[in-house]
């Protein structure tokens, strides 16, 4: 029953994405609207499956101290979620660091519950049979951000650092295609073979509905997949080396694309092609 | 009272400095200190092997797009254009047009470069990533102009297929800071294989001037 709902959702999203250049088109925004409810609800979207599991991670006691993920902070205190995602990236004066969610979890698992992250990392990714805890927890703590709006903290001197190597780094030519960010995300209108691309070097609506709609359920891969494959897919297609996942490159691109979305609604987990 | 003329002819010239960035820019924040960024690189793509670390290091070219987000000045454009035209190595047969069936395959092949890729791969063109070409390929791009009847529009004149060599060899030698690849500079692609897209380009047979 469930699977066949979730079956008709993933059509309907292949058929929205595959008319990527749709996004402009007033003629679809019945559509959209019709798939911005299905997304958000939880018997069509299968993104939600992975809510569900980081729900029980999150309270699951592990690692050598053998407590839960409830004591760490994200940036409002510990524990709490509400909102968190929204202002991530951000800088934690515990770690002395301007951290990601991805990161910050990491860190949380190795301090705060003792826990070695060696497997962790190796599942960063999930595939068939082989879930990955940090996509699990990321979209259950992106969903706790849905209706808010993107609101980096920008005050902090090494917030404003990662800001500015980020841009940096958007516009950085190289490998053995010259490829930056920029050759694929700088325009209007381009497409790279069909899939649209945003352009998300202008702060506003493109980047906004990018960032807001991160975490989310790829119906290509059948996963829930975060920002920070995102960016290693982007590298790859860029034919750059292997990001390392949770690094700082990939934390001050994020904090870039941020600053450019801000004041973008977050709901997530989307469904995207 | 002399300074404050001084003054004043610095804020002139500093506006004028100011000018062609600030026409393009849209917000400019304090730009970050390129050592810096090459640090955060190192942090993130350090594990790679040295050959694909070679592979991000920009070449003088490259610094200078970098440095002006490709919006380059007409001198660095010059000297850009000079330095890349000295890197093109034409056939040495004087044959720019090869075998355009095999060209067709090489301009939809995007395998190649990526680390998902076995080393081994032999890269295609990918140049319908960005470039509409034969009129029945409706899966094209539009990073680049359309190449639709390029040959044909040219009337097949020699300097415009040997123009494309050039193109496709090192796109950087026809026009600085282009968003195109440069194909043989870089050796993503064969000799060879550039004539065989050249043919594409220009064979009247070919379906790109159907
Ligand atoms: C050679 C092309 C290419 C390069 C280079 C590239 N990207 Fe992408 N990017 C894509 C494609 C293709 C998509 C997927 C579009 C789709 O599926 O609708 C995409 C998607 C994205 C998305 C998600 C868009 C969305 O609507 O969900 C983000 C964010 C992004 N890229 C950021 C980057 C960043 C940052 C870089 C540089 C590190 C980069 N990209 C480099 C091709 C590229
Ligand atoms: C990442 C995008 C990209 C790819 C891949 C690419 N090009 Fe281009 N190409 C461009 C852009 C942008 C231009 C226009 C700016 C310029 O002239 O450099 C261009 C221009 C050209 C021109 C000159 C058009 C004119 O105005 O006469 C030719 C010829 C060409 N490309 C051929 C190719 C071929 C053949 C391939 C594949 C081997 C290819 N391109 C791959 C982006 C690309």
């Amino acid at each position: 029953m469930r699977h066949s709902v979730i079956r008709s959702a993933v059509a309907v999203a292949i058929l929205l994405c595959a008319a990527g250049i749709v996004r402009a088109q007033d003629s679809s925004e019945k559509e959209i609207e019709r798939y911005r409810e299905m997304i958000s609800d939880p018997m069509s979207n299968p993104g939600y499956l992975a809510v569900d599991r980081g729900e029980a991670l999150w309270s699951e006691k592990r690692g050598t101290k053998n407590v839960s993920l409830e004591g760490c902070d994200l940036g409002m205190g510990p524990g709490k979620l509400e909102g968190a995602f929204a202002k991530l990236p951000r800088y934690f004066a515990d770690s002395d660091k301007v951290m990601d969610l991805e990161q910050r979890l990491l860190w949380c698992m190795q301090t705060v519950q003792g826990l070695d992250t060696k497997d962790i990392i190796a599942r960063r990714f999930s595939g068939p049979g082989k879930p990955s805890d940090l996509e699990d927890l990321v979209a259950y703590i992106a969903n706790k951000s849905n209706g808010m709006k993107i609101d980096i903290p920008l005050d902090n001197p090494k917030e404003q650092e990662m800001a500015a190597v980020g841009e940096a780094l958007f516009y950085r030519r190289g490998g053995v295609n010259d490829f930056s960010c920029s050759t694929c995300h700088a325009d209007e209108g381009k497409r790279i073979r069909l899939q649209g691309l945003p352009n998300l070097s202008k702060p506003g609506k493109q980047p906004q509905e990018t960032m807001g709609t991160w975490p989310t359920y790829r119906v290509s891969q059948g996963a829930l997949r975060t920002m920070q494959h995102r960016l290693w897919d982007c590298y790859r297609q860029q034919r750059w080396p292997v990001p390392e996942y949770g690094s700082d490159a990939l934390t001050a691109l994020t904090v870039f694309l941020q600053k450019q979305a801000a004041g973008g609604e977050i709901n997530v987990p989307s469904i995207k092609r | 009272m002399t300074s404050t003329i001084k003054l004043t002819a610095l804020a002139f010239l500093a506006g004028i400095a100011a000018l062609p960035v600030a026409a393009g820019a849209q917000t400019k924040p304090k730009a970050a200190d390129p050592a810096l960024v090459d640090a955060y690189i190192k942090s993130t793509f350090g594990k790679a092997s040295p050959e694909w670390q070679q592979r991000i290091t920009p070449d003088e070219t490259l610094k200078t797009c970098n440095a002006y987000r490709n919006d380059v000045p007409p001198a660095e454009a010059e000297a850009i254009t000079k330095r890349e035209l000295a890197k093109v190595v034409y056939p040495s047969d004087g044959k720019y047009l090869g075998d355009w069936k095999s060209g067709a395959k090489i301009a939809n092949n995007g395998r190649g470069g990526q680390f998902s890729d076995p080393p081994d791969t032999v890269s295609g063109g990918n140049c319908y990533a960005c470039h509409q070409m034969e009129q029945a390929e409706v899966s094209y791009g539009t990073l680049g102009p359309s190449l639709m009847h390029y040959g044909k529009d040219r009337k097949y004149a020699p300097e415009d297929i040997k123009a494309a060599y050039t193109k496709i060899y090192d796109s950087q030698a026809v026009f600085a800071c282009s968003n195109m690849p440069r194909f043989g500079a870089n050796k993503v692609l064969s000799e060879q294989q550039i004539k065989d897209l050249v043919a594409f380009l220009f064979d009247p047979e070919s379906p790109v001037n159907k």
